[in-house]
């Protein structure tokens, strides 16, 4: 093949990635855009494959992430996408770092001058230090998502902060930047010292930027991350002089920016503020002393009867929910109460669960009809005419607190659960949430605690509506 | 003005057009398609396969293709796990859209 045919075919590669992205932006379109995703990518593997002299060793490798690949997308539960998710994002963030140091390896390989010019190591330092940061960061969330605090702090989904953590983190970055301008300039027998060092310090720095931000804070760092993978790709696209390369790459990126700024936003709190992390670790102490406070507690069949007997239902589920792996029940209750003739419906907000969608995702898997889940602001008003609001293991997205000034969650929008004539919670336990701040919600006359697994107790509803 | 552009400069022009045609196609993603679309990014960035496979394929071996290879290994996992994965979910989506018909700004059920 030319020259000329290749990159008109990773053009073609190019414009299938728009198309996909943008009909994945659409429920009617979205099964088209993944396939035009994947012609996309055979296009452009099959591109690549064409000029190399080595096919087979190519083939043999990839069919080994090609089966773990499929092994993990077939097997895994929707309550571990988030895990999912950040396993993967770690994967593109390590290729690029090892892309970067194969480039410098030997250069000729992928048409980069020898030795490799000032310009091109540029790019390769961003896309290696990106890729870095990427890989090491996701495998945090990984583990904070997956809940393996116990074989260490940093994988603790509570912020793990110190003093002085952004002094650290800023000489690291600063220290990098050095390391990356020495590597810049080095002969290219003495470029390897500061590049290894480099993405070494990168690596650390992807772990510390991560570890002070918290588990309900991690839709914005998924979002981050996913963002991020985008950026390195796009930098080895930079340093190999690849179009496609570089279009995929601030595609990916600037989705994932566009995710991180929705999610933000809905918990009204800036990217930066985000970032910085250690939010609810100084208000963990006020929540201890309003424990005391009286709730009212009832039973699976205390719920039972008050939903049999409603008109209208809102079940609001959040990241309990999904650690209960407590959908199918729900489902089940919902169409019980369905044939009694109640109106049941799911309110969602955008950071509900540990990641972008995660609760849409859980009730899109449990066969819960489309029509019945209803986002924040097309149902918030509904409330007040609602006769019961069933919250399934959520807990700041229905704070009442947010409307009051000086509140740390002052300000983010929530679902208007406390509105309902009747609020039934479901939670573990008093702990409170994420935020750390207690949930006046827990302590209304008209709101009645059921405490246990959330799917232990949505059987059990099930159970006593028969 | 004379002489030719630098790649530098091209480079830069793709990837800002890249960065507004990305923001224009996904600023308006439904809330619910949050998740698919994640992971179908996730697909996509695994197109540094291609720079993975110039190492790993490359004629002359050595460190730079040993690396190339364990690269390719690694984020085949995402090319082939992303989008099957996407397929899956949206699957899951699909029963409902086609019983009821779509309404994204659904009122009170019933």
């Amino acid at each position: 093949m030319s020259p000329n045919q290749t990159a008109l075919l990773y053009l073609a590669a190019s414009v299938l990635f728009i198309l996909s992205l943008k009909g994945l932006s659409h429920p009617l379109s979205a099964r088209r855009g993944n396939l035009f995703g994947m012609i996309g990518m055979a296009i452009a593997i099959i591109t690549t494959l064409a000029m190399t002299s080595r096919v087979d060793i190519v083939l043999a490798t990839m069919a080994i992430g090609a089966l773990i690949g499929v092994v993990a997308a077939r097997r895994v539960q929707m309550t571990n996408m988030p895990e999912l998710v950040a396993a993967m994002h770690s994967l593109v963030g390590i290729a690029a770092v090892l892309i970067a140091a194969a480039v410098l390896d030997n250069p000729s390989a992928f048409g980069v001058g020898i030795p490799v010019p000032a310009g091109n190591k540029v790019e390769l330092f961003i896309g290696a230090f990106v890729g870095a940061i990427t890989f090491s960061g996701s495998v945090i969330a990984f583990g904070k998502l997956a809940g393996l605090g116990k074989y260490g702090r940093v994988f603790s989904s509570a912020p793990v902060t110190f003093t002085g953590q952004h002094v650290v983190n800023l000489a690291l970055a600063l220290a990098m930047f050095g390391f990356g301008f020495a590597f810049v300039t080095a002969s290219p027998e003495a470029h390897w010292t500061p590049f290894l060092t480099m993405v070494a310090i990168a690596f650390l720095l992807g772990v510390l930027i991560i570890i002070p931000i918290g588990g309900a804070d991690m839709p914005v760092v998924i979002s981050m991350l996913n963002s991020y993978s985008g950026w390195a790709a796009a930098g080895i696209g930079f340093s190999l002089n690849h179009p496609m390369l570089i279009i995929a790459g601030s595609l990916v990126g600037s989705s994932g920016a566009i995710l991180s700024y929705i999610m933000c936003r809905a918990m009204n709190r800036s990217f930066f503020s985000v970032i910085l992390g250690g939010f609810g670790a100084e208000e963990g102490a006020a929540a201890g002393s309003t424990a005391q406070k009286a709730v009212r507690s009832g039973s699976a069949d205390d719920v039972a009867f008050l939903l049999g007997n409603a008109e209208g239902v809102i079940i609001v589920p959040g990241y309990g929910l999904a650690v209960g792996r407590a959908q199918h029940a729900v489902k089940e209750m919902a169409e019980k109460l369905r044939a009694k003739g109640v109106t049941v419906r799911y309110a969602i907000h955008p950071v509900a669960g540990r990641m972008p969608g995660h609760m849409n995702v859980l009730l899109a898997e449990a066969d819960v009809p489309y029509d019945q889940v209803v986002e924040m602001e097309d149902i918030n008003s509904d409330f007040s005419s609602t006769d019961v609001a069933f919250v399934l293991g959520a807990n700041d997205v229905v704070n009442p607190l947010a409307s009051q000034p000086g509140s740390p969650i002052y300000g983010m929008p929530i679902l208007d659960a406390y509105k309902a004539r009747t609020v039934v919670v479901n939670k573990r336990s008093m702990a409170s949430g994420y935020a750390g701040i207690d949930n006046p919600l827990f302590y209304m006359d008209r709101t009645m605690m059921v405490f246990g697994d959330a799917k232990k107790v949505v059987e059990d509803i099930v159970k006593a509506l028969e | 003005m004379t002489g030719t552009i630098d790649p530098i400069v091209i480079n830069i022009t793709i990837f800002v057009l890249a960065i507004f045609v990305g923001y224009h196609v996904v600023w308006n993603v439904t809330p619910a398609l949050h998740t698919p679309l994640m992971s179908v990014t996730n697909a996509i960035s695994s197109v540094v396969m291609v720079g993975a496979i110039l190492a790993a394929g490359s004629e002359t071996s050595g460190y730079g293709s040993i690396l190339g290879g364990i690269a390719v290994a690694l984020v085949a996992t995402n090319t082939f796990g992303g989008f099957m994965v996407t397929q899956r979910m949206l699957e899951m989506f699909k029963k409902k859209d086609r019983s009821v018909g779509r309404a994204p700004r659904s009122g009170p059920a019933e």
